[in-house]
């Protein structure tokens, strides 16, 4: 424990999420010759594997709303979401040029197609659609899954010009069960007592998580649950909510500071979904493809970018979510023009109606400025509760 | 058989004699699926992109195509009320409007283009092939319908190249999911004979499709491979891929085309046959159904032919040389959906149209970005700026919606197409390299 105060620890992370030239990344890799940096989209990857190779991980979520996009919005008509347009106006910025090689994971077919425009705009830049598999059988997704794997595996060999064994993954496998874990105590004490560790602060701590060393980041988490309990806050009289629908277009810091202005204690939520996509520790021992490829298929996070091939467990996730945090009701955000949260959303407002949890719905971009009505609503939805709850 | 040009209903549309045999086909199909309650056929709804109809019918299902319901919808001019139907219901104004109009199609009844309801599916076959949407489509359907769902992954070719681990992925889901669930609903027991047979019969008639579409290559063209295309396109990427009608249907339209290719004729527009081909062109990107005709007026009112499009690929490349193949028939299934125009990754795509201008000889690109689908659309401006760079031709964007009017503005598309032929007009007389 470093024994650093809250606002220092938050401080540190807002500086990280405000640098949009990835400093301290950048500092890592000058740091010793040789090393590379890997960057990834939302929403999951095996970071292990990269970690197994030596080099570091970098979570690239957009360009926020402190991003002005000027190259990035000639290459979108107006209908397709902000991250991919920001995410170029990084690219040919020079913000992301010292990244060694970038990933775009299966989510959506903007993100899908974003990873031909990479080849075709930095093609000295090793690029690669990070396919994962939509069906959950161990012979059949999984060995998908396990091929898949081992052919970044082998990407990863020759951008780094070493073998990676399976102990240097499954190391980096007990990196990361650590990481989970200390994320996983940070939205437990949360969800227990969220006046003491808001959103907006837990946001930013996650947030750190990707551009940071994961070694880093756990102590970081520690640190900060370690002076946010010690930090006496006032209680107030918020309803508990959460939020839903952020897994991949980031919302602004402002959004989530509004909502908790508006009367909300957001419980759980879905942004930076990787750190938290794989649920409970992956095994250590054995073989680590293959640990990581079931921890994938069986105990990994539902959302929109995932088929749900049971009926029945469709949207259950969010019903637990409500139930293990003791929230009162959920939001709805999604990105504007978001196809897999857009078209998932009626699906799921449907399940919470018939489980009598009461939600509300509005969409944001990674730079919406304009938080008035966001917050009117919320805070409309919030004394509902309170009236609701006292009827 | 002599191809001739036949006058339709309504009276001022002339239509090929293939197009009448087309709809008549359609029809037919139609009619088949609203009457399967009382001739217990069992229906499969799935997607055209990826879809497996030879392996649907050997377990006697009848195929039912939401995407073409949904344009069937738009051409009617329905399309409009049940995408505000699905909105008014829930659906958010950002997303596909295919989805919106087969959703609000559904809550207004079911009726298909025959005024008759089409029957629920018995199975939701979700052949998930070069579109995200298809995955939360059928996700809506199953809510709905409550019936067995079978997911067939195609994985995405990003790297230009179908792996070992992409075959074996398809094919172990074809043997271990989506061939038992069928034979599981349908309660016919699968023969992998029956499917060779049906494979065959695909071949034939894809080589002919390959013929006709390959005919945009000659001056001037014999076809219109966009609006003409999509009557072209229709049996082969519906219900028709496997069967004789199919391949009757292609040899039908074959000798249609020698016909008016000998004859140094052009296409045949609703207005009449095409007088001269002034322009060139290949289209990237769907149609829009909800003006179809007012849309295609447009192009031959200026004497525009479309040569080749990559629309008419979203069912299948047959002419980058796959043809289903009988001896080899679930790694043959898995390369077709493999190999679909929306699964190919963004640089396959600019080859490909880079081709066609050239191979077609072509005066320049035109893409019809549509609002609804980011498959297609995400993209395409750098598609524009980067084959416009490599053929040295000019390209131009407009955008429309597949079936929703209220994206259809018709004198913003007029006018950005007229200024295209201007532009087209200006390279060729050398004013274009100057400017």
């Amino acid at each position: 424990m470093t024994g650093k105060s809250v606002s220092e620890i938050v401080a540190r992370c807002e500086e990280l999420y405000e640098d949009l030239n990835f400093t301290a990344a950048r500092e890592w890799k000058d740091a010793e010759p040789g090393r590379k940096v890997i960057g990834y989209m939302p929403v999951y990857v095996p970071r292990e594997l990269i970690h197994a190779a030596g080099m570091l991980p970098m979570g690239i979520m957009g360009g926020g709303d402190n991003l002005e996009v000027i190259h990035g919005d000639a290459y979108y008509q107006s209908y397709i979401c902000r991250i991919p347009r920001s995410t170029i106006e990084l690219g040919v910025s020079g913000r992301v040029d010292f990244v060694d090689g970038m990933l775009f994971p299966s989510i959506c077919d903007v993100i899908r197609n974003l990873s031909g425009m990479w080849k075709m705009l930095f093609p000295d830049v090793y690029s690669k659609y990070f396919d994962v598999p939509q069906t959950y059988k161990d012979e059949i997704g999984g060995v998908f899954y396990t091929g898949e794997m081992r052919e970044f595996l082998y990407d990863l060999e020759n951008i780094g010009g070493r073998k990676i064994s399976d102990d240097d993954i499954r190391a980096s496998i007990e990196v990361y069960n650590e990481n989970r874990r200390a994320i996983g105590e940070l939205y437990a004490l949360r969800a227990a007592q969220p006046w003491k560790a808001p959103a907006s602060e837990a946001y930013l701590i996650m947030r750190a998580g990707l551009v940071i060393p994961v070694e880093e980041h756990t102590v970081l988490v520690r640190d900060y649950i370690a002076a946010a309990t010690a930090e006496d806050r006032p209680i107030k009289d918020n309803s508990r909510v959460v939020l839903t629908g952020m897994f991949c277009e980031q919302p602004p810091l402002n959004l989530i500071k509004s909502l908790e202005l508006s009367g909300c204690y957001i419980v759980d939520d879905d942004f930076v979904l990787i750190s938290r996509w794989l649920l409970g520790d992956v095994p250590s021992d054995g073989d680590p493809m293959h640990n990581l490829s079931q921890a994938f298929l069986h105990s990994s996070m539902s959302t929109a970018a995932k088929y749900e091939p049971d009926q029945a467990e469709k949207g259950q996730f969010l019903v637990r979510a409500v139930r293990d945090t003791g929230a009162e009701g959920v939001i709805f955000a999604s990105t504007s023009f978001c196809d897999p949260a857009l078209l998932d959303r009626p699906i799921l407002q449907n399940v919470l109606k018939e489980a009598n949890v009461p939600f509300i719905a509005f969409k944001y971009a990674e730079n919406s400025g304009q938080m008035q009505p966001i917050r009117e609503q919320a805070g409309t939805f919030v004394d509902s509760i309170k009236l609701w709850s006292a009827a | 058989m002599r191809p001739s040009v036949v006058k339709a209903q309504p009276t001022d549309v002339l239509k090929d004699a293939s197009m009448i045999k087309q709809k008549q086909m359609m029809a037919e199909h139609y009619e088949r699926l609203s009457s399967a309650p009382e001739t217990d056929a069992k229906v499969a709804s799935t997607f055209v992109p990826g879809n497996l109809n030879e392996l649907l019918m050997c377990f006697d299902l009848v195929n039912n195509l939401p995407e073409v319901n949904a344009i069937q919808s738009g051409l009617r001019k329905q399309s409009g009320q049940y995408i505000m139907e699905a909105e008014r219901a829930g659906h958010s104004e950002d997303v596909c409007t295919y989805v919106k109009s087969d959703i609000g199609m559904m809550m207004k009844g079911n009726i298909g283009p025959n005024g008759k309801k089409l029957p629920d599916p018995d199975v939701l076959l979700l052949s998930y092939t070069g579109c995200f949407t298809f995955l939360k489509w059928f996700e809506l359907l199953r809510e709905q319908y409550k019936c067995p769902t079978i997911f067939l992954q195609t994985p995405y070719m990003a790297d230009g190249k179908v792996t070992p681990n992409m075959i074996q992925y398809m094919v172990k889901q074809l043997k271990e999911d989506v061939i038992p669930t069928l034979e599981q609903v349908s309660g016919v027991k699968f023969d992998i004979d029956r499917l060779r047979e049906y494979l065959k019969k695909s071949a034939q008639a894809e080589d002919d499709l390959v013929y006709i579409l390959q005919t945009g290559k000659n001056k001037p063209s014999p076809i219109d491979a966009y609006f003409g295309g999509i009557y072209y396109i229709g049996p082969i990427f519906g219900a028709f891929r496997g069967t004789d009608d199919a391949i009757d249907y292609y040899r039908f339209l074959r000798e249609e085309v020698d016909q008016r290719m000998l004859k140094g004729l052009g296409p045949v527009t609703p207005d009449g046959p095409m007088d001269e081909e002034k322009y060139r062109l290949v289209v990237e990107g769907p149609p829009n159904y909800t003006s179809f005709r007012q849309f295609w007026k447009m192009f031959y009112e200026e004497g525009a032919t479309v040569v080749a499009s990559s629309y008419t690929k979203v069912g299948g490349t047959y002419d980058y040389g796959f043809r289903h193949d009988p001896d080899r028939p679930l790694e043959s299934l898995a390369e077709y959906c493999l190999g679909v125009y929306t699964n190919r990754s963004l640089p396959m795509r600019i080859d490909m149209l880079t081709d066609y201008i050239n191979e077609y000889e072509a005066d320049g690109l035109l893409i019809n970005s549509i609002k609804s689908c980011n498959s297609f659309s995400a993209g395409q401006l750098l598609i524009m700026r980067e084959v416009e760079k490599r053929t040295g031709k000019p390209a131009a964007f407009i955008e429309t919606d597949l079936v929703d009017p209220r994206y259809f503005s018709a004198a913003n598309v007029k006018n950005r197409l007229e200024s295209y032929f201007q532009m087209v007009e200006q390279k060729r007389s050398g004013k274009g390299a100057a400017a």
